[in-house]
């Protein structure tokens, strides 16, 4: 069975943001606006964090891409009351939103805070329309998104490889973020296939598992040299 | 079982009088709270409109206001049949004229807290999505059996010692008697119908006990189940169970205070009854503050990194003033009031209640807001802080009034104190 996971390189990331913008420009996730961004109600489904190492003038910046993990053992499936939910059976915890009543439980339960909230109508004013992708839903107020690991490339890239008979192979798609980045610092893949990179990057001991101490069973790894492990002080000192 | 069926005029009459009698008073009331009501559904219908961008939550404060009042008003719920039932079951007579009271505020307070999930779901439309298509392994799902099962059962219970009464409104009261004859069900106060009441009441109020128990434990789990630091505690199931008997004997002594002034009720709610309840609440607020004690001692000693953010923020941060008026409301001044005999009165007990409501609330209000503030994600911790803006202050208003508007209508159409029981409280030795 394919089980679909993602290795982000952070000794690489430079924090442009390229993944940002992919993102929302592939799944249609609209642009919150600066009054959204004032009272902490973005809806993204991939942020970049940034953390603040040393003091002056020995200081170092580090970046983050913090998106669904897809765990394994996902807590946010747990406690949606209406199963919207819920987990693919390849790696992915997708959502259904035309099921989604918007209790935010399941916001409240993810331990990385990577679920978005529609707190009101989305909108693409102007011009904006006309960069909606067609194949996938847009979302309305009240319900929840999230990363999908762009699952319409997914099951795009499959139904070719039934019709002609084959299995898929992780190299012929990439999620937006992951397609966009410069310093290809994101490797998307099957984890199940021992020989895939992504499955190599697993095993590397540079390697980290966001909150892995929770058993959740994250799907996307962290790559770094050293100790540093993303999770420490927000723009703070040394960790 | 005689003196049930004779005519007690004293007893009576004035338990009788607020169903008999209109003043201009009632429909003043009714108007005052219907206007509350209505600002509060006005400022509704825009949150409906434009979505909960209305409201103050954020990321990572998912929840705010609405579900602080919808745990809180389900604790008040358990003033009442929690209360009544324990009492009833332990033979204690001084609880005859108020165990309706309670029982009353229990149906009430369930309704006023489950219609916040109404306010606060992204897509109240769908509503009954949980009853089509349950997920029995989230704890919102418990929550409604827990509570559709409790107010059903809080409604046999309420409807249950009701019947001597009604029966006695079908024969004396001039209007209303095509209601109050088919819910007396035939009700002739015979040896054999007195017998089985008896044995239903003891039946539901055993029954209800366990129910109400599990109502708050698993409304704690909503948030426990979660892995969110400071909720995700194995204490919080007789930690909020106990909040909950705290509050609701609060909301009890704050409406027999009322009720005692409005309807003259001074002989049956009596300074023995406003004593013994105290007592009881000084009970609960030492409980209280024996869970509260443990589970931010064991949150310090264990000096984790999120958990810590959310005791900083109580002890010292942004939700310091709420925190400590918190610490001071639901303990220091109960237990300045009570514990003393000369200030055990019912201007002291009802103060005391006054401030451990607004106390409880404010409990509510610093787990639910104060904990989701500082989730695992450190970098979300400066993003979102909750405000709470004018529909959810509306909101509040407005369930608060139809609180009372519900009770004002109760008390128009049936007696708040059960005549028959109380015609049968034994003499005094």
């Amino acid at each position: 069975m394919t089980e679909w996971a993602m290795a982000i390189d952070l000794d690489r990331c430079t924090g442009c943001e390229a993944c940002v913008v992919a993102c929302r420009g592939e799944n249609n996730v609209a642009v919150s606006g600066p009054d959204a961004v004032e009272r902490g109600r973005v809806t993204e489904w991939l942020r970049v964090e940034r953390y603040l190492e040393g003091t002056f003038p020995e200081v170092r910046m580090r970046f983050k891409p913090v998106l669904c993990v897809h765990c394994d053992n996902a807590p946010c499936v747990k406690v949606c009351p209406v199963s919207a939910t819920y987990e693919t059976g390849d790696g992915l915890n997708a959502q259904i939103h035309p099921r989604c009543i918007g209790t935010r439980a399941c916001a409240h339960a993810c331990p990385y805070t990577v679920r978005s909230f529609n707190w009101r109508q989305p909108r693409w004013d102007g011009t904006l329309e006309q960069t909606i992708n067609p194949d996938v839903a847009v979302r309305w107020k009240g319900i929840m998104e999230k990363c999908t690991f762009c699952i319409q490339r997914i099951r795009r890239v499959e139904d070719t490889a039934r019709e002609e008979d084959r299995d898929v192979s992780d190299l012929e798609m990439q999620p937006a973020c992951a397609q966009s980045c410069p310093t290809q610092a994101i490797t998307f893949g099957d984890r199940s296939d021992p020989e895939s990179k992504v499955a190599a990057l697993f095993r590397s001991p540079r390697a980290q598992l966001p909150l892995e101490e929770l058993g959740t069973g994250p799907r996307v790894a962290y790559l770094t040299e050293g100790e540093w492990s993303g999770s420490g002080e927000p723009a703070g000192s040394s960790d | 079982m005689e003196a049930e069926s004779r005519p007690d005029p004293r007893i009576e009459e004035p338990l009788l009088r607020p169903i008999l009698v209109t003043t201009w008073r009632f429909p003043a009331v009714v108007l005052a709270l219907l206007a509350v009501i209505g600002v509060g559904l006005f400022f509704w219908s825009r949150q409906l409109r434009v979505g909960l961008w209305m409201a103050g939550m954020t990321q990572p404060t998912y929840w705010g206001f609405y579900i602080t009042n919808y745990i809180f008003f389900i604790g008040i719920s358990h003033a009442g049949t929690l209360i009544s039932a324990i009492l009833r079951l332990t033979g204690a007579e001084w609880r005859r004229p108020i165990t309706r009271v309670a029982e009353v505020i229990t149906v009430v307070a369930l309704m006023m807290g489950s219609i916040n999930i109404l306010f606060d779901i992204g897509r109240p439309q769908l509503i009954y999505m949980p009853l089509l298509h349950p997920q029995f392994l989230s704890p919102l799902v418990w929550d409604v059996v827990a509570i559709n099962l409790y107010l059903t059962g809080s409604i046999v219970y309420l409807y249950l010692p009701l019947i001597p009464d009604l029966a006695l409104l079908r024969d004396r009261s001039p209007r209303f008697r095509w209601l109050y004859k088919p819910l007396a069900l035939g009700w002739n106060g015979s040896e054999t119908q007195h017998a089985r009441l008896e044995k239903a009441i003891s039946i539901m109020a055993v029954a209800i006990i366990p129910i109400a128990v599990s109502v708050h434990t698993v409304v704690s789990w909503t948030l426990a189940m979660t892995l969110v630091p400071m909720w995700h505690s194995p204490i919080f199931g007789p930690y909020f169970v106990v909040g909950a008997i705290f509050s609701g004997i609060a909301a009890l002594i704050v409406a027999i205070g009322i009720l005692r002034k409005v309807f003259h009720f001074e002989e049956f709610f009596t300074p023995l009854t406003f004593s013994n309840l105290s007592l009881l609440l000084i009970t609960m607020s030492c409980l209280w503050a024996y869970f509260t004690f443990a589970e931010h001692l064991t949150a310090w000693y264990g000096h984790e990194h999120a958990e810590m953010a959310v005791l900083a923020s109580r002890f010292s941060g942004d939700f310091a003033p709420y925190f400590w008026a918190m610490v001071t409301a639901c303990f220091v001044i109960p237990m300045t009031i009570l514990p003393f005999k000369k200030l055990r009165t019912v201007t002291g007990a009802v103060v005391a209640s006054v401030a451990v409501l607004i106390g409880m609330w404010l409990e509510r209000f610093v787990i639910v807001v104060g904990a989701a503030s500082y989730p695992r994600s450190t970098q979300m911790w400066d993003r979102g802080t909750y405000h709470p803006q004018a529909v959810e202050i509306a909101i509040l208003f407005a369930e608060i009034a139809a609180f009372v508007l519900a009770y004002v209508i109760f008390a128009k159409f049936f007696p708040l104190v059960s005549i028959w029981e109380v015609k049968e409280t034994p003499e005094a030795p």
